[in-house]
């Protein structure tokens, strides 16, 4: 059977998650705008998972709004403070070099709008600094999106410090949660977030769902025309039962999470020190400010997607930020904002885990890649520079 | 993605390594846009009797390298001249539209390959 190492692309759904599906669709199949007791059975399901939600994230039940997914929510977040801040004359939004292209993409045509972005460094491992996001607010600073765990490294910003920083100087904080929520702790209020993006799928909920968490008192414009759902602000029938799968999904996430996470980070650690010892090699981000499951390597003189292609071929589903794999001549700009070059971080490798793998498959794993690497060295003509000793 | 006549070939490339004292190398691509390939022929009276590749890059660059070897070998060096990527593709069963550009490199470390034998024949 292939061992699944893509947890950071998507998850297997859980068995509660799958479960509170079938019985939504099954027996749920009400519209939660019907007055009638089959409507109210679907509302209830809904906001008693909402309620959940914003429990497992310390938020209120009010101030979550359900989306299709992390880059809905991410769009969302960036408009309406983009709409706010604009009608107070606040042009100037701050952000990282290595958000999720959900975010940099909205960012860059909100710039060809007329706002002005900042986008802050990431330093070579991967971490944002509270006193450069200090010196980067300005008077017109409408607002921060600093991604809370980055997708393909998996460092995890301090974002209580970062969100402390935006609450002294009155700037709308928002982060993209995506990797974190469910792997990590968070409060809302704890560490000052004022708007957080989630997503069902990456933590064993199904695709198509998400969330975004807004604070009361901080504006949110409608999104989408046409309905009174999600408080008027986002018209449209809502999917109910990926909405009680998301729920149940992260209610078993959260439930388990320390256990879960002391697992996963052990068998991660297992991967880096294993290949540590593979020689012209470097594991991307910083050591331990990271996720549990997320481990990313570069491996001079191959390129990406032939070691994920060989990989597959053994039987691991794992994944690159090489060009080869995004269908350009870049690579991951994630890999590039650490400083990396070009033709180092053509060759990465991203081992994301989740509480499903085992600590055979990492074994697996380490016997397999050390060969792969090898195999594709032997025929590579930049490896045979770097053997030489030769500028790469 | 790929069809299984690249994955074949990526996953059994031929003609994979160098050859000693080769009559013609060529070298194409770099580093920084992630495929590199260099080509090593053995020409006798004009006809390419070893062909041998060494490529850093993606399957599809494995691939091609692996294919348009196979393609030369026993062919005089006016025909392997006319080679084109169009061709190597055919024979792969097609590649992706993000990944035409391999074949293209393939291509050219033919051409660049016979070049460098071309010029090294005047050059005696």
């Amino acid at each position: 059977m292939q061992i699944y190492m893509d947890n950071a692309a998507t998850t297997p759904m859980s068995d509660a998650a799958v479960n509170a599906m079938l019985d939504c669709m099954k027996n749920n199949y009400g519209n939660p705008s019907s007055i009638h007791k089959t409507g109210q059975a679907a509302r209830r399901a809904i906001e008693g998972s909402r309620e959940a939600v914003a429990r497992l994230i310390g938020a209120d039940k009010k101030e979550v709004y359900f989306t299709s997914g992390g880059t809905e929510a991410d769009n969302w977040a960036i408009l309406a403070a983009a709409e706010t801040g604009a009608k107070k004359g606040k042009k100037h939004i701050i952000s990282t070099r290595f958000e999720h292209h959900a975010a940099l993409h909205r960012l860059e045509r909100l710039e060809r709008q007329g706002f002005e972005i900042s986008l802050l460094e990431v330093h070579s491992d991967g971490l944002v600094r509270p006193d450069e996001l200090e010196s980067a607010i300005r008077e017109d600073t409408a607002l921060v999106t600093v991604m809370y765990a980055n997708n393909e490294i998996g460092t995890v910003q301090p974002i209580a410090e970062l969100g402390a920083v935006c609450r002294s100087r009155g700037v709308v904080f928002h982060t993209d949660a995506v990797q974190a929520v469910g792997q990590v702790p968070i409060d809302v209020n704890a560490q000052n977030i004022d708007m957080l993006s989630l997503s069902a799928h990456k933590f064993h909920g199904p695709k198509g769902v998400g969330a975004l968490y807004c604070r009361a008192g901080v504006p949110l414009p409608v999104f989408i025309e046409g309905g009174a759902q999600e408080r008027g602000r986002r018209g449209g029938t809502e999917n109910v039962p990926a909405i009680a799968g998301m729920a149940a999904a992260l209610e078993e996430a959260c439930r388990n999470m320390e256990n879960k996470a002391k697992t996963v980070t052990a068998m991660r650690d297992r991967l880096i020190d294993a290949f540590a010892a593979v020689p012209h090699s470097r594991l991307n981000g910083h050591r331990e400010k990271r996720l549990p499951g997320i481990a990313s390597f570069c491996f001079e003189g191959v390129e990406g997607e032939a070691v994920l292609l060989m990989l597959d071929h053994a039987g691991i589903s794992a994944s690159s930020g090489s060009a080869c794999t995004s269908g350009s001549l870049e690579p991951s700009h994630v890999l590039l904002a650490l400083g990396l070059p070009h033709e180092i971080a053509h060759g990465s490798l991203r081992l994301s885990l989740s509480g499903y793998n085992t600590p055979e498959e990492i074994e697996k794993v380490i016997e397999v890649l050390p060969p792969i690497i090898g195999r594709l060295r032997e025929i590579s003509p930049v490896w045979e520079k770097i053997k030489n000793g030769g500028p790469n | 993605m790929y069809s299984e006549t690249v994955m074949e070939h990526f996953s059994s490339p031929r003609n994979a390594g160098k050859i000693e004292n080769a009559d013609g190398v060529g070298e194409v691509g770099n580093a920084q846009c992630g495929d590199i390939m260099r080509m090593y022929l053995k020409i006798d009276d004009g006809v390419i009797t070893d062909a041998k590749f060494n490529t850093f890059g993606c399957g599809a660059a494995i691939a091609t390298s692996s294919m348009a070897t196979e393609m030369i070998k026993g062919k005089t060096v006016d025909e392997a001249l006319g080679l084109t990527n169009k061709a190597v593709m055919e024979a792969l069963g097609g590649l992706p539209s993000a990944k035409m550009h391999c074949s293209v490199l393939a291509e050219e470390a033919v051409k660049a390959a016979i070049e460098d034998y071309l010029s090294k024949k005047e050059a005696v």
